[in-house]
């Protein structure tokens, strides 16, 4: 029997840790605003409210004598909540990243079944009959905004650790720069159609050794120019370009390309482009808005970066809940005589739950904001790179967002609110006279 | 030794306290168990003996880029060379894109190169004899529930064959199974013949993606990797040969700088542990000053009080430790099961010998750091004023 209520006890307390948590965690901001707004008003207006007012003051003021186990509490807690926010960050910047590249008035056109750059192949003529649908928009000469795309993987010694990585190298067509005019040239020029020249993203200068204006490089045993570094603020910048026609060459490809480029008239079009193409017996193409195409190359890795992050904070959370209980039960014991004193003189029970969850929860905000803080000051920007969907590199910045410092705060309160919660019922629970004779 | 009882008493004094401590002493370890198998499965790649013995070649210019098939007779010359195999990446797509499992063609004898696939002699020259014979492991098959004689059809993501058509069927002739429980991630690949591949694709004939070498031995490893280099040496296909380990580390080098993004969480984790159970030492020795006191009246040294204390806070970091790391161990199998593995490796290696001597250690060391400034106060305690303080 015993075991039995020792299991219902614990099942119970499970269920109090596992409830407020997941409500809180999925609350939308106006939700805990409100409440906490009532609770305020509750503080203000009543009795009780106001008794828990008076009580929470005498515990924060006795805060500096057990600033040691106090701070287990703020230090736990900023620890998950940093863990937690850096994780979510590195997901976030990743997928503005991809995000960013793409729009829905450009298509991409691959072979069908390809799926990515990296497996296609789609040969000239088909090409050429992409590049006149008439959905494609035509420049100031008439000519259609089409460029045959060839993406090859080169192996390149990374700066400061001098090891090789993957860049994705990509030859583009002379209307390029009309496909995509958020593309500018920083440092240099643009390279020359038919000559071995080749631009580098700015984040690919950044990463990789070797790719300063007027450096030369060898790619496949052929000497190469750097004659400029561009800028997209997107994921071209890890990419490196060169003329689609002398990348075939180089590459041994002849004139077939991975993919076709598109800019539509306008976003509406495209479905009367898949259509169009759909229906050429001459194309076996699968063709998608360049958005779709870059949001898909991001949904396993961010959801994978999510997962461990949530894995890990909940760990660490759980571990932090106990340190947080070591600390208030110690509190709440070291304040036995108190407690036992205000409720012999009238105190009600409820004020002093009140006031140790108000405590933890200072002290969890203060952790939490600690956190938070930390990782955004180390963090927010930090350039990162991991293999993208063409086996080339990535390179990306984590982005602390308001909304994942917010997420991590929710954390910390709710951190603070289980580690506070059963301290809190047993400093109301403590019989009076018992308090009174500890010591 | 002798103490073992004082100091376990001590430890359970109060047992909330040391319970809550332990639980907190379990999470951290859980992480640096599961986190530690990560980091360990991106250092080693590939870690089963059978691999040390194999070589891969890739082109020099990148891993994506084919190798003339006319290699293979000159590669099987290099002295040193036992046995050579290939295969090429198809990335076939069975019914969604999200049912991802890796498939290649290969070579008529690749599995005498990969002893760990066990296949039953009937299948595997029912794959030796069957044009569009497929193996696949035993724990994709149980996914799909496929079996032998079944005809699956894959649609290709990069090879259409000769008549346009992104369709490939295969039958599944054989069933491979990995004994190694901790490698059964590699049960989930889908094979099939080189041959038939070559014969109906429509481009890309006469070439293979990597060569798969097996060192008679495994010491002249650097030697062999070298002359097949030698072999293709500024031709217009040149080679980068190397241990399948290396080649597997490489790989995943590239993913993300796994120890750095480890290392800063478990700094985290492990100063947050430090100060936790730093404060559970120190208010246990406060409480406990007069029983101290007692214990040196009657005769316990200094030196005995001392070593007391830092075998309590020791003793409370390895009982939560070893249970923290044991959760990860059974956390970690479990995940390697139900996981697909990332070409023939897993992400996550099992909780072994390695990662439990590296845990101990942190428990130890962490213990003695956090009973340090406790079992000091505990030792210079002046015998009068502990007894007269209360």
């Amino acid at each position: 029997m015993n075991v039995l209520r020792k299991l219902g006890t614990a099942a119970t307390m499970l269920g109090a840790i596992v409830v407020p948590m997941v409500v809180l965690l999925a609350a939308p901001w106006w939700l805990v605003a409100a409440s906490v707004a009532a609770f305020a008003a509750w503080m203000a207006l009543t009795r009780a409210g106001r008794q828990a007012v008076s009580i929470t003051r005498v515990g924060i003021a006795t805060i500096t004598q057990r600033l040691g186990s106090s701070a287990v509490v703020v230090v736990g807690i900023a620890g998950v909540v940093g863990v937690l926010v850096a994780l979510l960050a590195m997901a976030a910047g990743f997928e503005a990243t991809l995000k960013q590249t793409g729009a829905d008035d450009t298509a991409i056109v691959l072979r069908a079944g390809a799926q990515t750059e990296n497996n296609s192949i789609v040969d000239h003529d088909s090409a050429e009959i992409v590049s006149q649908a008439p959905q494609v928009l035509k420049n100031s000469q008439g000519q259609p905004i089409a460029s045959p795309e060839l993406v090859v993987v080169a192996s390149l010694p990374k700066r400061g650790t001098g090891l090789t990585a993957n860049v994705e190298l990509r030859g583009v067509g002379e209307r390029a720069w009309d496909l995509r005019p958020n593309v500018k040239i920083t440092n240099g020029r643009k390279f020359q159609p038919g000559l071995r020249e080749l631009i580098a993203g700015k984040s690919a200068h950044e990463q990789f050794a070797g790719l300063d204006v007027g450096s030369n490089l060898k790619l496949n045993g052929q000497l190469w120019t750097v004659v400029g570094i561009f800028d997209s603020e997107d994921s071209h910048n890890s990419e490196i370009w060169a003329d689609t026609a002398v990348v075939g060459t180089t590459y041994r490809r002849g004139s077939s390309t991975t993919s076709v480029n598109v800019r539509l008239v306008d976003a509406g079009s495209f479905d009367a482009f898949k259509a169009a193409l759909a229906s050429d017996p001459r194309l076996r193409v699968d063709v998608m808005t360049t958005r779709d195409y870059y949001n898909r190359q991001s949904e396993t890795l961010t959801s994978e970066i999510r997962i461990l992050g949530t894995t890990v904070a909940l760990i660490m959370a759980i571990g932090a809940v106990f340190g947080a209980l070591n600390t208030m039960y110690a509190a709440v014991s070291a304040r036995a005589r108190e407690i036992a004193t205000l409720r012999a003189i009238g105190f009600r029970g409820a004020p002093v739950v009140v006031s140790v969850l108000l405590e933890t929860t200072l002290l969890a905000v203060v952790g939490g904001a600690i956190g938070a803080t930390l990782t955004w000051a180390i963090f927010d920007n930090y350039t990162a790179s991991t293999l993208g969907t063409n086996f080339s590199q990535v390179v990306f910045s984590f982005s602390v967002s308001p909304l994942l410092l917010w997420s991590g705060l929710k954390w910390a309160l709710a951190i603070g609110f289980v580690g506070g919660l059963f301290p809190a019922m047993r400093a109301a629970r403590m019989p009076v006279t018992e308090g009174l004779r500890e010591l | 030794m002798k103490y073992f009882h004082l100091i376990w008493a001590a430890l359970f004094r109060r047992k909330t306290r040391t319970l809550f401590t332990l639980f907190s002493v379990l999470a951290a370890f859980l992480l640096f168990g599961l986190l530690d198998s990560v980091r360990s499965a991106f250092a080693v790649g590939s870690s089963s003996v059978a691999a040390a013995e194999r070589l891969i070649t890739v082109s020099r210019i990148s891993f994506t880029l084919a190798l003339p098939k006319s290699l293979l007779a000159r590669i099987q010359a290099v002295p040193g060379a036992a046995d050579v195999t290939y295969a090429n990446w198809f990335g076939g797509v069975y019914q969604d894109p999200k049912n991802f499992f890796p498939s290649q063609a290969v070579a008529d004898n690749f599995f005498d190169l990969y002893p760990e696939w066990e296949l039953a002699p009937d299948q595997r020259k029912a794959f030796h004899d069957i044009r569009t014979g497929a193996v696949v492991g035993a724990t994709l098959a149980e996914k799909f529930h496929w079996k032998v004689g079944d005809k699956i059809p894959l649609q290709a993501t990069i090879f259409p064959q000769k008549n346009n058509s992104n369709t490939w069927t295969f039958d599944v002739v054989g069933i491979y199974h990995v004994a190694d429980p901790n490698l059964r991630g590699q049960e989930n690949n889908f094979f099939f013949k080189w041959d038939y591949f070559d014969e109906a694709r429509q481009f890309g004939n006469g070439t293979v993606g990597w060569y798969v070498v097996k060192l008679a031995d495994r010491n002249r490893a650097d030697q062999v990797a070298e002359a097949i280099d030698a072999l293709s040496a500024d031709s217009d296909h040149e080679t980068k040969t190397e241990s399948e380990q290396a080649f597997m580390a490489a790989m995943m080098g590239q993913f993300a700088d796994i120890g750095l993004i480890v290392g800063t969480i478990m700094g985290a984790v492990f100063f947050t542990l430090v100060l936790l159970t730093g404060n559970t030492m120190a208010q246990a020795v406060r409480e406990r000053i007069p029983e101290l006191a007692v214990l040196k009246t009657v005769g316990f040294t200094s030196r005995t009080v001392l070593g007391l204390v830092l075998g309590e806070s020791v003793l409370l970091l390895v009982l939560g430790g070893v249970a923290g790391l044991g959760l990860a161990g059974a956390v970690v199998s479990a995940v390697r099961t139900s996981l697909p593995a990332m070409g023939p490796t897993s992400p996550m290696v099992p909780v072994g010998e390695a990662i439990w001597l590296r845990g101990l250690g942190l428990m130890v060391l962490t213990g003695l750091v956090v009973g340090a400034l406790p079992a000091l106060k505990g030792m210079r305690l002046r015998i009068v004023d502990a007894l007269s303080g209360h």
